[in-house]
């Protein structure tokens, strides 16, 4: 399991930064979303792995799984939801007000320049 | 103290609230209330410093739960300077926005002061995914107010400034997350003492996240290479919030001095002073570069944009000596470099708005209405912020230096300060000379309808120069308040004694890493992340 869930995170991350590494404004919002993805899924083994244990105090308990990353994963998913549907709106206030979705802002190069992006 | 602790917090918090439900149809009141709101704070922050200064650090458990479980706020002589400037800056911009800036957008003083929030909140907070949180409201209300007003080159701008500190937030995550798998505490105090007993083999883990922490402070505090977002940024943002934002820049430089000299610095063991060796060269080279974008820079925000960069680097320099000398003498020039900031803002956007269509490009053009006040006020600023007498910029430097006589590296940093200084001076030289001196040799006069005295924002572009004056003035008795914060910065016992009780302290001192088995190390950590491993 440790191997599938780091290895998940890995490929998470690595997505997120290629994709938050392109020109428009659309791949770099979607490799937002799955660097937080990552990050939450890397916040909650960071409690370690731990499989159908409670988080909270039971008579019947014999051992607990950490609650603390389980409510900051909360925290962190509530703030970066929030986000990603702020950075969205505002890249579609920005397409319809400058009329390209490079995220520098220039306009659309001709294919004859060479630019693929 | 009482709950006075978290009046900085609450305050705002019910104030934007008041203000969105209750008066977001009448500006005026929108006005009063942000004002008095702000006022209120002022008073408060006096009461927590003059508080602070006759006692040691205090605790304010919320929600009555014990450390470390619980959320504190810590209020020691550093938090309760950091929120009386925070609150002074912002009754300033509050008082410039309230002629015009407020109406040219939505709901400004709410986000005004949702922001201050935020920033009191980080200021106070003892507790690093606290921390976080703050951090967030801060920069969710700084996105709206960033965006105020919109226009197409503010929105490019504020796409990136966006997705950088979106980047920003998951980095800190990881780092917290990191920081929390091997220590099992998110306490500052709490790590202070935990952060010694990390064993061998866990220490790689905890460094990493210790600098990925460090990492995503430098992005608030634009030191070189993660300081790219912050010229677009404050010169595309309206000039209030640009003049608020100096103190962001703050937060960042707080909150690397706040975690690297209490939970990684002198009782950190293996991990004393963890930052300090990244911290310098970074430091040094913002300084530099910072200084060479004010010599090169065609329009006046981008030149003031680059001189906050610059003097968060001189800033930077005197905080990673992490000597008490140098800590005192930082501290002085983030005060100064904060109001120098927020001054060159305010003027700028004065002089932008009776330039008509040159605005802020610096090539000659006629003269413009009030060129003479402004004038003035633009020598001032320009002054401090260079470092020149007889202003705070010059006190703030001369301090840095001197402290940085016994370091390693002092030839590097007087040599870069002081030709950094030069090339301050010779930018903004240039900047002035072109904006009032040349335009007085041309014909006619810019008309933009701007020719009645704007008393509101002279006040309060005023009051920041004034308050630089008073800097200067009442030099010696701040100094003396901020030796006595160095040293109760460098004193963490007094810190960890006051968060987690007179025990911990004598159970931090007593455990040395070298009397310590792998072993107890391990029972330690692994009670400390209580239930966690499977």
């Amino acid at each position: 399991m440790e191997f599938l869930v780091a290895s998940s995170i890995g490929i998470l991350c690595a997505s997120g930064v290629y994709l938050m590494l392109r020109g428009r404004t659309f791949p770099v919002v979607v490799g937002l979303a799955l660097l937080t993805y990552a990050v939450n899924v890397f916040l909650l083994a960071m409690g370690r792995l731990a499989i159908d244990l409670p988080p909270i105090l039971s008579p019947d308990a014999t051992a607990y799984t950490d609650p603390l990353p389980q409510a900051l994963v909360l925290t962190a998913i509530v703030i970066s939801f929030g986000m990603t549907a702020l950075v969205v709106v505002l890249a579609l206030r920005t397409y319809l007000e400058i009329g390209n979705d490079h995220i520098d802002g220039l306009p659309d190069r001709t294919p004859e320049s060479g630019d693929k992006n | 103290m009482g709950h006075w602790m978290i009046v900085p917090i609450v305050l705002p918090a019910i104030m934007a609230a008041l203000i969105v439900l209750a008066v977001r149809h009448d500006i005026v009141l929108q006005r009063v209330f942000s004002i008095a709101a702000t006022v209120a704070m002022v008073a408060v922050a006096v009461a927590l410093v003059v508080y602070a200064s006759g006692h040691g650090p205090e605790m304010y458990a919320l929600g009555a739960w014990p450390a470390p479980f619980g959320i504190v706020l810590v209020l020691d002589r550093l938090s309760a300077m950091m929120v009386l400037l925070t609150s002074v800056l912002g009754l300033g911009v509050v008082v410039y926005a309230s002629s015009q800036w407020d109406k040219r957008g939505k709901h400004f003083h709410a986000l005004f002061q949702f922001q201050l929030m935020g920033i009191n909140g980080a200021f106070l907070t003892g507790d690093v995914f606290n921390l976080f949180v703050f951090f967030e409201v801060l920069l969710i209300a700084s996105y709206g107010l960033m965006l105020h007003g919109a226009g197409a080159e503010r929105l490019k701008a504020g796409v990136q400034y966006v997705v950088v500190n979106l980047t920003g937030s998951a980095l800190f995550l990881i780092g917290v997350g990191l920081i929390y798998g091997v220590t099992g505490t998110l306490n500052m105090a709490d790590l202070a003492v935990k952060v010694p007993l990390v064993t061998e083999g866990d220490q790689a883990l905890l460094r990493a996240g210790a600098l990925i922490l460090l990492l995503v402070f430098a992005v608030k505090a634009a030191l070189v290479p993660i300081h790219f977002w912050l010229p677009g940024t404050y010169a595309n943002a309206p000039a209030p919030v640009a003049a608020l934002f100096a103190i962001m820049t703050k937060v960042g430089a707080y909150s690397i001095l706040r975690v690297y000299s209490l939970a990684f610095g002198e009782g950190a063991g293996d991990m004393a002073w963890l930052a300090a060796p990244y911290l310098m060269p970074a430091a040094l080279v913002t300084l530099a570069l910072g200084m060479t974008g004010v010599l090169a820079a065609k329009r006046l925000n981008g030149l003031i944009a680059f001189a906050v960069i610059g003097s968060m680097g001189t800033l930077l320099i005197a905080i990673s000596l992490f000597t008490p000398d140098a800590m005192s003498a930082g501290l002085y020039y983030l005060l100064h470099s904060t109001f120098a900031g927020a001054a060159l803002f305010l003027i700028g956007d004065l002089i932008m708005a009776r330039r008509g269509e040159q605005g802020d490009h610096l090539r000659t053009a006629p003269g413009f209405h009030q060129s003479g006040l402004l004038a003035v006020l633009f020598f001032g600023a320009a002054i401090a912020m260079a470092g020149m007498p007889p202003l705070s910029g010059f006190v703030g430097k001369l301090l840095i230096l001197d402290a940085a006589r016994e370091s390693d590296l002092a030839v590097w940093i007087w040599s870069v300060i002081l030709v950094t200084s030069l090339m301050c001076i010779v930018g903004f030289g240039r900047a002035g000379s072109v904006l009032f001196w040349k335009s007085a040799s041309v014909e006619g006069q810019i008309e933009t309808g701007e020719t009645e005295w704007p008393v509101l924002p002279i006040v309060a572009a005023g009051g920041m120069v004034a308050a630089m004056v008073a800097l200067t003035v009442f030099a010696a008795p701040i100094v003396g308040y901020l030796d006595a914060t160095a040293a109760q910065i460098f004193d963490t016992s007094g810190y960890i004694g006051a968060v987690l009780g007179p025990d911990a302290v004598t159970a931090s001192d007593g455990l040395s890493i070298s009397e310590m088995t792998g072993v107890e190390a391990e029972t330690d950590t692994s009670e400390a992340a209580a239930g966690s491993g499977q």
